[in-house]
């Protein structure tokens, strides 16, 4: 339908109706969409320009600009230990979830299993639990099962990938399964039909159409958990701090600008992940 | 290529039947239609000649060779499936040479091969596209070209034109029955349109409920159908129910009568079968049918008359401006005729088959 149409009144209750110019019958939409990102990244915006502020305590305009809080969150070695330890735990439950969340939702969608419907909901439900709640009930669990097994399991790195496993197989689930709905039950049996054996068709043509799939999970998993807080808060051990835990210690004794300049850090390399990916399947178009 | 033969074939899944009992044997060459409504047990069928689905009972032979128990990709078929069923993530090129590739072929002869399929279906050109850069027919085509490439003994074509516009279905009827006789394919094509089965198949297999009511060549089927069903379901055709009352007369159950001159008359209760272009209509004041409504159709007219309580349809070609029959409207009364030996006897169907 054109445009005219479409904003063309129904109904003229007088004879001369005020037909408004295009550009204003469209003023308030856009306004609404402009309003809408200026809320979202006013967030981020906020913390990326008080980093290079000079004043300790926020003001504005800033009395001048600096990359002190930089150097400052360089030295504070906290800051490059939870870094890395948030990088290892991000890059070892993206490792180990994404390969379980792909194997759920190829039988969810594939296996013909009764109760496909419930196990899909079931292997969603961590992302209706409050983290803060999951992490209390893991921590529990997780003493419960030191004192079985007689050996240390809370506090360990082991036992906060394992956590953070939880975060990242709703996302690939989700993801995957999507991605899957999307092939043509036909085109498997198509390849099977010109001479390709099961472990073929799968190879050929069920993975590379999960590929995007696949792909949007890792980042997305990858995310999920290197920003955790909630889950993490309770898991932590000694030496083994996460990045968004050692800030909030960190906010704890002191507010400066540190801690907006580690987040912008942040910031950039959620970002930079994102770019990155998004040049190997076009975000947009699978989640 | 080989022959393609069903033996017994059925289907059950649980207690509900799939498919009864089909006895099919496609000659080499030949192509074959199965025709019927949606569930008749056609697309089973021919899901258990690609392997897809397992047979309750019966077997299934490509070439004399048994392969009942073959898996998917151990059957030599080529299939075109009714969604085309393209790699998506493939170019053309790379769908029509992918069971080159699983048969191990060279990669020189696979890429000459290809290309002589891509100019077979008229695609040569567009080698590098990818399925969704493609229009219906082109995506059609391309699906027609990787069944083919190979070689199958047996062709399978599941509703192949169901997904084009009305136009483009007419001429890609004819390319493929033309590429299949060229070719000498053994086809199974399944279907639920009559005119595409009656123009492509050098057979029919008129299926209902799993069961085959009739196997035949277009015209047998319609000139001489073995059942009700059949009659009703390829062309139009009026069916009356009834009894012969002595020698050429059929009283319909609502009492009109009718002439029929069916010999030798099988007993029990029958249906008569009349197609409508055999019926004339004249325009007579003391004619025994009235005409209810005649529906315009360019060359035919449609006649929808009531003789005696028996609704009757006949087809005549439109009148000219200066004739009788044009002048006719609703509530005329008007004389119907027929070669007595244009009305076929049926034997009376199960009260099921009737439905269309």
């Amino acid at each position: 339908m054109p445009a005219e149409l479409r904003d063309a009144p129904l109904t003229l209750p007088r004879s001369r109706a005020i037909v408004l110019p295009a550009f204003l019958r469209r003023l308030p939409s856009r306004l609404l969409i402009v309003a809408a990102f200026l809320v979202m990244l006013a967030p981020v915006v906020t913390v990326m320009t008080t980093s290079v502020f000079r004043d300790e305590i926020i003001s504005f305009p800033p009395s001048g600009l600096t990359l002190d809080w930089y150097v400052n969150a360089w030295e504070r070695r906290e800051f490059a230990r939870g870094f890395v330890t948030s990088l290892q735990v991000a890059a070892l439950a993206t490792c180990i979830g994404v390969p379980l969340g792909t194997a759920a939702a190829y039988a969810i969608v594939r296996g013909g299993l009764p109760g496909a419907s419930a196990m899909s909901t079931l292997l969603l439900a961590p992302l209706a639990v409050p983290a803060v709640v999951a992490g209390t009930a893991l921590y529990m669990f997780y003493l419960r099962a030191e004192f079985w097994l007689d050996r240390d399991i809370a506090a360990t790195l082991e036992s906060l990938v394992a956590a953070h496993v939880l975060l990242t197989i709703p996302w690939t689930v989700r993801l995957v399964t999507a991605s899957l709905q999307g092939l043509d039950r036909a085109a498997e049996e198509a390849a099977a039909n010109l001479g390709a054996r099961p472990l073929t068709v799968f190879r050929r043509v069920t993975l590379p159409a999960m590929r995007s799939g696949i792909i949007a999970a890792c980042l997305f998993s990858f995310i999920q958990s290197f920003e955790n807080l909630e889950l993490s808060l309770l898991l932590v051990g000694p030496g083994r701090t996460t990045l968004p835990v050692a800030m909030l210690n960190y906010l704890e004794f002191r507010v400066d600008p540190t801690l907006a300049a580690v987040a912008t850090v942040q910031i950039l390399l959620v970002a930079v992940l994102m770019l990155v990916t998004d040049r190997f399947v076009s975000i947009a178009r699978t989640v | 290529m080989g022959s393609l033969v069903l033996e017994a074939l059925a289907k059950r899944y649980g207690t509900s039947v799939a498919v009864q009992r089909v006895d099919l044997d496609v000659r080499q060459g030949e192509m074959v239609a199965l025709l019927g409504p949606s569930g008749c047990g056609k697309t089973t069928t021919q899901r258990m000649v690609a392997g897809f689905v397992a047979p309750s009972a019966g077997r299934v032979l490509i070439g004399g060779v048994d392969v009942t128990q073959a898996p998917p990709h151990g059957r030599d078929t080529g299939m075109v499936f009714q969604s085309y069923a393209l790699f998506p993530h493939m170019t053309v090129a790379a769908n029509v040479a992918f069971g080159l590739e699983m048969r191990r072929v060279g990669r020189a002869e696979r890429d000459t091969r290809v290309r002589e399929a891509l100019r077979m279906v008229r695609l040569d050109g567009l080698e590098d596209r990818l399925p969704r850069q493609l229009s219906g027919g082109q995506q059609q085509r391309v699906a027609l070209a990787r069944a083919l490439v190979v070689n199958p003994a047996v062709f399978l074509l599941d509703e192949p034109l169901s997904n084009l516009d009305a136009k483009l279905r007419g001429e890609v009827r004819l390319e493929i029955r033309a590429l299949q006789q060229r070719l000498g394919l053994t086809t199974l094509i399944v279907t639920h349109d009559q005119e595409e089965a009656l123009t492509m198949a050098d057979r029919l297999v008129v299926m209902d409920r799993g069961k085959v009511r009739q196997v035949g060549t277009a015209e047998e089927l319609y000139e001489r159908p073995a059942n009700p069903f059949v009659a009703g379901f390829v062309g139009q055709c009026n069916l009356v129910e009834g009894a012969m009352e002595g020698t050429g007369m059929f009283r319909a159950a609502s009492g009109a009568l009718l002439p029929c001159a069916a010999t030798p008359v099988p007993p029990g209760r029958h249906v008569l079968a009349l197609r409508p272009e055999r019926i004339e209509v004249t325009p007579a004041a003391d004619g025994s049918a009235r005409l209810r409504t005649a529906t315009y159709l360019g060359p035919l007219t449609e006649y929808h008359l009531d003789l005696d309580g028996t609704p009757l349809l006949a087809i005549r070609p439109t009148p000219t401006a200066g004739e009788p029959l044009r002048r006719l409207s609703s509530g005329d009364a008007v004389t119907v005729s027929w070669d007595a030996s244009a009305a076929r006897l049926l034997s009376a169907a199960q009260p099921e088959e009737l439905e269309p």
